[in-house]
């Protein structure tokens, strides 16, 4: 039987019913539909998210003394979980693997400019931290190394601050107080927005980290030490050597405890990875649970047509029509069905998704996986559950079909 | 050569606690090219044993040799096969597809052809339609048809595959005199063909064109004989009084 009649044959009898065909399709259009849409706005936050990860900084390492209490013993300045400028200074100039190298010397202070204040936290860092954090400046310059080497008390903005301190103004050149210690504004940097973990990452301000250490903190301790990994697929060997030379700094013995927690972004995205597959799976759920629904309406309303058609039937198989001819009749229609549902589906789940996203402020993305992913899975759900009716329809007796009522 | 061999051919209707038995044993050898007309009362067992012949059907007991082959070894892909390529069949009540064009009908066994033997089917569905007078008819559906409009389209449909075995149920049963001597002028050159025809008729008038006729009663044949002069469908029609006037649509 030839192909092109048997479509057409199909979509006559589809516009035969058209209320009925309409209803059928309804269970395959809300499931691939809602599928589509919360596809598309998953896959659309997803993407907000990677490009903040990205802001971060990818090939990112950030370096911490893990808890001071060592197995009982308190750990003395200087030797055990505790990082100085020394360590700093080591990881900068033997680690191969590292790019760039800043420790970042942490205080919490309030900040007055003019009548107004705001509580920050400052940051002492070295000149490479504008590379590792990929921090734009806005306005003004971040500072530089002779800063560095003079203790200069210049201080570079975060957005969040200069909004708090200086409305509507460009601080550049402005003193501010820092726990009474005068600072000039020498830059602003472009926002960076919230955390993955939810942070203002906007409130901050970064001075060279020799002034922070000498004029704000105790002269000797670093919290954090932040370094860039020369590439993104070497951050383990990154580690290890980070690990090796600290070992060796700090007299650990080998087998003990490092003593340090080495972080970098791919922890943060192993777990959105989680989270994202949790989604997804949730998300199959629902897709399968409605697709199987509008499949039983199918093989539903197939059953009703195989019943309402039998003479039909019987007539075809009177002038010629192999069992095989009536199977594919019934599948290729059953099939058409659904596949009409799912491109309705598909079509509503994209404007459902835009609709959501504007009104949700989300991004959205509609993958053309999942778009071939539905057709193709909308097909098989009309094979699938079309195969029944269309079997019974093929194994009526020709005579009896005909002398159906 | 015999193309329809039937041995003590039986069909028995289960109807619940009870069975009909519409043929009892039937034995009929139709040698091809013969042009058979099948007769009997209302219930004596006429379609029955047209549907067993056109393979539509199978039989309680007994064999049925169609062209040499047993018919119930067939599976039903074969059966439907022999249906497409070497029957034509007439309904009794027409069987035409609702809703679809008196074309589409006609064209509908070619569908199902995977000869290939008809290079054109709409062409062929036209030629068939303009034998039995309907092609101005041709895309009317069967509800806007009459009964013997219906009735002829059900013939052009049984033609179209070019059968080698003509299998009709009644088909001048609704058709005015005329109008069914048309229907026997067809049948009778397509007869001249080589094609066997079997036909099933109340009407003594419309049996005596055929070259043999067989009576059935209560499922048995009473009565197999040869027409001894069977009549010329075409002559009569030369003959007829006011030539042409009984059907506005008979010949066009
Ligand atoms: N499917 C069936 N189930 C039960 N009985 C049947 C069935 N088909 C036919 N019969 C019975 O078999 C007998 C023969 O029926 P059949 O249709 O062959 O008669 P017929 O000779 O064609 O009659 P008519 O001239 O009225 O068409 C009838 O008694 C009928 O009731
Ligand atoms: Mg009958």
């Amino acid at each position: 039987m030839k192909w092109r009649s048997l479509i057409l044959a199909a979509l006559r009898s589809i516009a035969r019913n058209k209320l009925r065909s309409l209803l059928t399709m309804l269970g395959v259009i809300i499931g691939v539909g809602a599928v589509i849409a919360l596809m598309a706005l998953g896959r659309g936050s997803q993407a907000d998210i990677q490009a903040q990860i990205a802001g971060l900084g990818t090939n990112l390492l950030i370096i911490h003394p893990t808890s001071s209490q060592t197995a009982g013993v308190r750990a003395g300045s200087g030797t055990l979980n505790t990082l100085t400028m020394d360590d700093v200074a080591l990881l900068d100039d033997n680690a191969g693997m590292l790019q760039e190298v800043s420790p970042v010397i942490r205080v919490q202070e309030q900040v007055i400019a003019g009548n107004s204040n705001w509580n920050t936290q400052i940051n002492g860092v070295s000149v490479s931290y504008q590379t590792i954090r990929n921090h734009v400046m806005e306005s003004g310059d971040f500072f530089s190394e002779r800063d560095v080497k003079t203790r200069n008390k210049v201080a570079v903005l975060g957005k969040t601050v200069a909004n708090e301190l200086f409305p509507g103004q460009d601080p550049v050149g402005v003193q501010i107080r820092i726990r009474n210690v005068p600072f000039t504004v020498i830059g602003v940097m472009q926002s960076k927005g919230q955390s993955s973990m939810g942070q203002d990452q906007d409130d901050i301000i970064l001075s060279p980290w020799s002034t922070v250490l000498y004029r704000l903190s105790d002269g000797k301790t670093v919290r954090t030490i932040m370094a860039s990994a020369v590439s993104e697929t070497q951050m383990e060997e990154a580690k290890t050597e980070i690990r090796a030379l600290l070992r060796e700094a700090h007299r650990i013995p080998a087998g003990g405890d490092v003593g340090f927690d080495i972080r970098d972004q791919s922890e943060i995205n192993e777990m959105l990875t989680r989270i994202t597959g949790t989604l997804t799976m949730l998300l199959s759920a629902i897709a399968g649970v409605s697709l199987l629904v509008g499949g039983i309406g199918i093989m539903n309303i197939m059953l009703v047509s195989v019943t309402e058609r039998t003479r039909e039937i019987g007539i075809r198989m009177a002038v010629g029509a192999r069992p095989g001819d009536i199977l594919l009749q019934f599948l290729i229609e059953a099939m058409i069905l659904s596949l009409i549902g799912g491109l309705l589906g598909i079509l509503s789940g994209i404007g459902g998704a835009e609709l959501l996203g504007k009104v949700m402020g989300t991004a959205v993305v509609v993958s053309p996986m999942v778009i071939f992913g539905s057709v193709a899975f909308t097909a098989a759900v009309g094979i699938f559950f079309g195969f029944y009716p269309a079997r019974k329809a093929s194994q009526l007796n020709p005579i009896d079909a005909l002398r159906y009522e | 050569m015999d193309t329809l061999v039937l041995r003590d051919l039986s069909r028995t209707f289960a109807m619940g606690d009870t069975s009909v038995h519409a043929l009892r044993g039937v034995s009929l050898t139709i040698a091809r090219g013969e042009f058979v007309a099948i007769m009997g009362t209302s219930g004596s067992g006429k379609s029955t044993l047209m549907n067993l012949l056109g393979c539509l059907d199978q039989p309680t007991a007994g064999d049925y040799f169609l062209d040499g082959i047993q018919v119930s070894r067939l599976d039903r892909r074969q059966l439907a096969d022999i249906r497409n390529q070497k029957i034509g069949f007439v309904f009794q009540g027409f069987n035409l597809l609702p809703r679809t064009s008196a074309l589409e009908n006609v064209e509908l066994p070619l569908l199902y052809d995977r000869s290939g033997r008809i290079a054109d089917p709409q062409r062929q569905a036209m030629a068939v339609l303009e034998q039995v007078g309907l092609g101005d008819r041709a895309h009317h559906e069967p509800a806007r048809l009459s009964g013997g409009q219906q009735q002829r389209v059900a013939i052009a449909r049984a033609l179209i595959n070019q059968p080698a075995i003509l299998l009709a149920d009644e088909p001048t049963g609704n058709l005015d005199t005329h109008t069914s001597v048309e229907v026997m002028a067809v049948f009778q050159r397509l007869n001249t063909q080589g094609i066997t025809i079997l036909l099933v008729t109340h009407e003594p008038d419309i049996a005596c064109y055929a070259k043999r006729i067989v009576e059935l009663r209560d499922g048995l044949i009473i009565r197999d004989e040869p027409v001894a002069a069977p009549r010329l469908a075409d002559s009569d029609l030369l003959a007829w009084p006011e030539n042409g006037s009984v059907t506005g649509s008979g010949r066009s």
